[in-house]
């Protein structure tokens, strides 16, 4: 009892027990500790291994993805889950991944379980994806596909010509037309740009 | 003497006879039946954006551009978000024929029938392969010029 109540004396009242300096730099250095086990976990969660470790992700839409272009090419360089569905500036990857905890309810309450239930809500889910990517000017594309680097003179014709009408432009935005390049689309009636 | 060298002269013949059949045969496959041999390099898809000439009034013109990933089934048809009636203005691309809004009775519907909805059914990418054999088909301007008449057969 005496122990538990001078452990509960020392940790009310520290500098009683320690020195000022000790104290100063003990927190300092949990400080760092902790900061970097939380973006490791961060990180962790930032893989995409870790996404695939669920089924819903890995028999959904990580089989979509394997034959298109964001997977396999020529020259090996590919998109792995969070490039494009978490942002990469740490205040934006904070709110998403605060917003991503619906995801962890979810899967608790098997939400997209199966094949069927995922069938159902993809709509609901991809309108998210491209409201978010819309509200933030494609800026997950945009951290890799810059405009200013672009060559229109080593794209199509018609590439070329549609890039510099609506894109230089800023009248539209990636995803305004490229909806469905890495995963399959839901039912796009009412969808604009979908006749 | 004599005799031993036509007997060579006459097997060398029928040898190489056979290996000629076998070369005309083994064309298309570039080796005998026993062999597997090594696969040609994947043609590229023509990209060009360049309308091509139909042979004959009738004919589904073919795609000139690259279609890789383009989505077509009950959920959404790619090919219509730039060739529909309404995406055009945008687009600038060629609109779908009128042909293509009938229906079976004749009757033209709103947008595309249904039984037009799978555009690869008929239209279809080309790629910059050259041909394995030689095409000697005379479109029908030719044949009423009168030119380039097909061989007998």
């Amino acid at each position: 009892m005496n122990a538990v109540l001078s452990l509960w004396r020392t940790l009310r009242r520290p500098s009683g027990s320690f020195a000022l300096g000790f104290l100063v730099m003990g927190g300092f250095i949990a400080g760092i500790v902790f900061w970097g086990a939380f973006n490791t976990a961060v990180e962790i969660t930032n893989t995409e291994t870790f996404c695939v470790s669920c089924h819903e992700m890995r028999e959904n839409v990580f089989v979509e993805l394997k034959p298109t272009i964001h997977y396999t090419n020529r020259s090996g360089v590919r998109a792995t889950c969070p490039d494009c569905h978490v942002p990469h500036g740490w205040t934006d990857k904070m709110a998403r991944k605060m917003a991503a905890s619906k995801e962890v309810w979810g899967k608790i309450f098997g939400t997209i379980s199966t094949r069927e239930k995922f069938l159902d809500k993809r709509r609901e889910l991809a309108q998210r994806e491209w409201s978010r990517l819309k509200a933030n000017n494609s800026l997950e594309c945009r951290n890799c596909h810059n405009l200013d680097y672009m060559d229109f003179t080593r794209q199509s014709v018609r590439a070329a010509e549609t890039h510099e009408r609506f894109l230089d432009s800023g009248e539209k935005t990636c995803i305004d037309c490229h909806k469905g390049i890495a995963h399959k689309l839901p039912d796009m009636t009412g969808i604009e740009g979908w006749n | 003497m004599i005799r031993i060298l036509a007997i060579l002269c006459v097997v060398g013949g029928l040898a190489s006879d056979a290996l000629a059949d076998e070369e005309v045969i083994a064309t298309l496959r570039g080796a005998t039946i026993s062999e597997a041999p090594e696969a040609p390099p994947m043609a590229k898809i023509a990209n060009k954006d360049l309308l091509r000439t139909r042979n004959y009034p009738e004919q589904p013109p073919s795609i000139p551009h690259k279609i890789d990933g383009y989505q077509v089934d009950l959920n959404s048809n790619r090919c219509m978000s730039c060739h529909s009636r309404v995406a055009t203005g945008q687009s600038q691309a060629p609109m779908v024929s009128i042909t293509h809004f009938m229906d079976r009775d004749g009757q033209f519907l709103a947008s595309i029938s249904p039984r037009r909805y799978f555009c690869n059914q008929c239209h279809v990418v080309q790629t910059e392969a050259q041909p394995l054999v030689a095409n000697d088909f005379v479109d029908i301007d030719s044949l009423l010029a009168g030119q380039g008449q097909a061989e007998p057969q």
